[in-house]
C-alpha cells in the first residue's frame, strides 16, 4: 500500500471583497497535482513562493479540503476519513509560533501527548526518548519563550513524533536556522527516514533537498513541473554550463540585456547583502560567453567570475523558468497566498 | 471513557497554567471584578441591606467568572489561531470539542480568581463577615458552577467560529447576562418576559446555588439543573462543531482556517 496517493488534488481559495456589491474571486492555489510516495520514501516537494506547496500539504494532513481530486494516507481518504489519517500522520512546520512559549518543553509534549492519544504509561518514556533524539535533554523545564529558533524547531519536531507516526509532513522546517542547527535538523530527518518514517518534506534549500530526498517534485503555478530524482532533474540541465558573476548594481534592465544574448538559457540575480550573484546558464561552451555577458552587464562593478556544472538549484530554476513561461525575472508565478489554517 | 477524561484533565491543568503566567492577563481578571464588588457593596449599604453584603462580594465574583468564560472562550479559537497553535491542535486525532472544551474550562476556573479577590476585598475592605449560610456546599457550588459556565463557554467558542467578529459579539453579551442570570440581583426583580430566558441560562441556576450557600437555601436542586443545562450546551456545541470543522476545511476563511 502507498503511503500517499494525491490524484489530480486542485484547490481553489474564494475570497470576497466590498459590502454594497461584494466580489468574489476566485484563485486556484493548487492545479491538479498527482504524486505518489511509497512507504518510508524521503520525498522532497520544491517550488516558489506561492507555488501551492503548502495548500498541498495541508490537503494531505487534513487541514484543508480539496476543492477536487483526491489524496490518500494508507489508504485512508483525506477528506472522508480525517480521523484515521491523523492518527497515522504528524505535522511539523517552520517558524516561531506553535507552542505554548509561557510554559516548559515538558508540559507542552506532555499536553500534545494526550491529544495524540499516548498512552499514559508510555508518555514518559516516549518524551524522555524524544527529548534525547532532538538534543533538549536537560533544557525539558526551561520556559519555551527562552528557547532559541533552532531549539523550538526541534521540539516542534519531536512533538510531531510523539506517537510515532508514520507518515510526516515537514513544512519548511529549516526556515530561519542557523546551519549548525540546520545540519542537526537534516541528520535527525535523515534518521527518521531511514527508520522507516514516510517524509514529505518541503524546502527551499536546494541542498537540504538534494542530500535528504529520494525523489523530488518540483511544483510551480500549482502543478508539478518535473517529478523524479535528484540526479534526473539534474539531467535536465546537464547540457548546460553555469557562469556565477559577482557583481554590485545589477539592474534588470542589464539583467534582460544577458537573457537576450544568443547561448543563454536562463539568467537570475540573487542579493547577498550588498553583494549580488548573477547565475546565468548557457549551453556547453560558457567560457565563449564570458565576453559578451560581461558586456552585457557594462557599467556595473563585476568581481569574482566562476564557471562551474550545474547543481540542483539550477536545475529547479530552469524547470520554474520553463514553467513561467520562459526565463523569467522573478521565476515566481504569482499565486494565491495560502492562508494559515 | 478514562483517556477523555484524562485528556481534559491535562488539557485544563496545561491551559490554566499557561493563562496563570500571564500578569497582566490575570490582573484584569480580577481587577474588573473588584470595581464591581465595590459598587455592588455600596449599593447594598445604601439599600439598606448590610445583612447580604457577602451575596454582593459571591455576586461580583460569579460576575468576574461569567466575564472570564464570555471573553476567554469566545476567543478560545482565535486566541488558538494567534499563539499558532490552532494547526496543531485540528490535526490532532482528537474531536475539536475534547481540544476546546479544556480551554473553556480553563478560562472559567482562571475566573475563580476573581471570586477569591471579591471575596477578600469584602472582608479586608468592607468587614464583610463570612458566614456562609453551608460554607461546604458554597465550596462544592463554585466548582459546581464554574463547569456549567465553561461547558456554555464550548458553545459560545463553537458558535463564535462560525460568527467572524466574536470578539465585538462578546462585548453586548457580558451585561445582559449576568443581569438575566441573578448573578448579583435576584431574577425575581426582572420583568416577567425575561424569566423564560433566565431559566435557558447555566449561568442562573449557578448563580442561584452559589447565592443559596452564602444565604440560605435549596442549594442542591439548582446545582444539578445547573450541571444538566451544562451538560446540554456541550452537547450542542459538539453537534456545531462537527459541522464547523467541516465548513473550516472546506471555505479556509472561518476563523479555524
Amino acid at each position: 500500500m502507498l503511503a500517499i496517493e494525491a490524484d489530480a488534488l486542485r484547490r481553489t481559495y474564494t475570497s470576497r471583497t466590498g459590502w454594497l456589491k461584494p466580489r468574489r474571486t476566485e484563485t486556484e492555489a493548487v492545479r491538479g497535482v498527482t504524486f505518489e510516495v511509497a512507504p518510508g520514501e524521503l520525498f522532497g516537494l520544491l517550488g516558489p513562493n506561492g507555488a501551492g506547496k503548502t495548500t498541498t500539504i495541508k490537503m494531505l494532513n487534513t487541514l484543508l479540503l480539496p476543492t477536487s481530486g483526491t489524496a490518500r494516507v494508507f489508504g485512508h481518504d483525506v477528506a472522508r476519513d480525517p480521523v484515521a489519517v491523523r492518527r497515522r500522520i504528524g505535522y511539523v512546520f517552520g517558524g516561531d509560533r506553535g507552542l505554548y512559549d509561557r510554559l516548559s518543553a515538558l508540559d507542552n509534549l506532555r499536553y500534545f501527548a494526550e491529544l495524540y492519544g499516548v498512552e499514559a504509561r508510555d508518555q514518559k518514556r516516549r518524551i524522555a526518548e524524544l527529548l534525547d533524539l532532538v538534543g533538549l535533554v536537560g533544557r525539558e523545564k526551561e520556559s519555551v519563550e527562552g528557547y532559541s529558533r533552532g531549539m523550538r524547531q526541534r521540539l516542534h519536531i519531536a512533538r510531531g513524533l510523539l506517537h510515532r507516526p508514520d507518515v510526516l509532513f515537514l513544512d519548511e522546517p529549516s526556515i530561519g536556522v542557523d546551519p549548525v542547527a540546520a545540519r542537526d535538523l537534516r541528520r535527525t530527518v535523515a534518521d527518521l527516514s531511514a527508520a522507516g518514517t514516510t517524509v514529505l518534506l518541503t524546502t527551499h534549500y536546494m541542498a537540504e533537498a538534494d542530500e535528504l530526498c529520494g525523489r523530488i517534485a518540483v511544483i510551480a503555478g500549482g502543478r508539478i513541473c518535473a517529478l523524479g530524482t535528484p540526479e534526473s532533474l539534474k539531467s535536465r540541465v546537464r547540457g548546460r554550463d553555469v557562469l556565477e558573476i559577482e557583481a554590485y548594481g545589477v539592474d534588470e534592465e542589464r539583467l534582460d540585456r544577458v537573457r537576450r544574448l544568443p547561448g543563454v538559457r536562463g539568467a537570475s540575480v540573487e542579493d547577498r547583502g550588498t553583494l549580488q550573484v548573477v547565475t546565468v546558464q548557457t549551453g556547453r561552451s560558457s567560457a565563449e560567453l564570458h565576453g559578451p555577458v560581461l558586456t552585457a552587464l557594462d557599467g556595473v562593478r563585476i568581481g569574482r567570475v566562476t564557471s562551474r556544472e550545474p547543481s540542483l538549484e539550477d536545475a529547479y530554476i530552469a524547470i520554474v523558468e520553463e514553467a513561467a513561461g520562459g526565463p523569467d525575472r522573478s521565476a515566481t508565478p504569482a499565486e494565491a497566498e495560502e492562508p494559515a489554517v | 471513557m478514562r483517556h477523555v477524561l484524562r485528556l481534559v484533565l491535562v488539557g485544563v491543568r496545561t491551559h490554566v497554567s499557561y493563562m496563570s503566567r500571564s500578569p497582566i492577563e490575570i490582573t484584569f481578571a480580577v481587577l474588573v471584578p473588584l470595581v464591581y464588588a465595590t459598587l455592588a457593596v455600596y449599593l447594598f449599604r445604601a439599600a439598606g441591606d448590610p445583612d447580604r453584603l457577602l451575596t454582593a462580594s459571591v455576586g461580583a465574583g460569579l460576575m468576574g467568572i461569567w466575564g472570564s468564560v464570555l471573553f476567554g472562550s469566545g476567543g478560545a479559537v482565535q486566541n488558538q489561531r494567534w499563539l499558532g497553535t490552532l494547526e496543531t491542535l485540528v490535526v490532532a486525532p482528537a474531536p475539536l470539542a475534547l481540544v476546546l472544551l479544556p480551554i473553556t474550562l480553563a478560562t472559567a476556573v482562571i475566573g475563580t480568581y476573581a471570586m477569591g479577590a471579591t471575596v477578600l476585598w469584602g472582608v479586608v475592605l468592607f468587614d464583610v463577615p463570612l458566614d456562609f449560610a453551608h460554607p461546604l456546599l458554597f465550596l462544592l457550588a463554585v466548582p459546581v458552577c464554574v463547569l456549567a459556565l465553561g461547558m456554555m463557554g464550548l458553545l459560545l467558542a463553537a458558535t463564535f467560529v462560525l460568527l467572524r467578529n466574536a470578539n465585538a459579539l462578546a462585548n453586548p453579551l457580558d451585561t445582559p447576562v449576568w443581569l438575566l442570570s441573578g448573578l448579583l440581583v435576584p431574577v425575581t426583580v426582572l420583568p416577567a418576559w425575561t424569566q423564560p430566558l433566565s431559566w435557558a441560562l447555566p449561568t442562573t441556576w449557578g448563580a442561584r446555588a452559589v447565592h443559596a450557600a452564602t444565604s440560605g437555601g435549596d442549594v442542591i436542586t439548582p446545582l444539578l439543573v445547573a450541571a444538566a443545562l451544562g451538560a446540554g450546551y456541550a452537547l450542542a456545541a459538539v453537534l456545531v462543531l462537527g459541522r464547523v470543522e467541516r465548513r473550516a476545511r472546506a471555505a479556509a476563511t472561518l476563523a479555524l482556517a
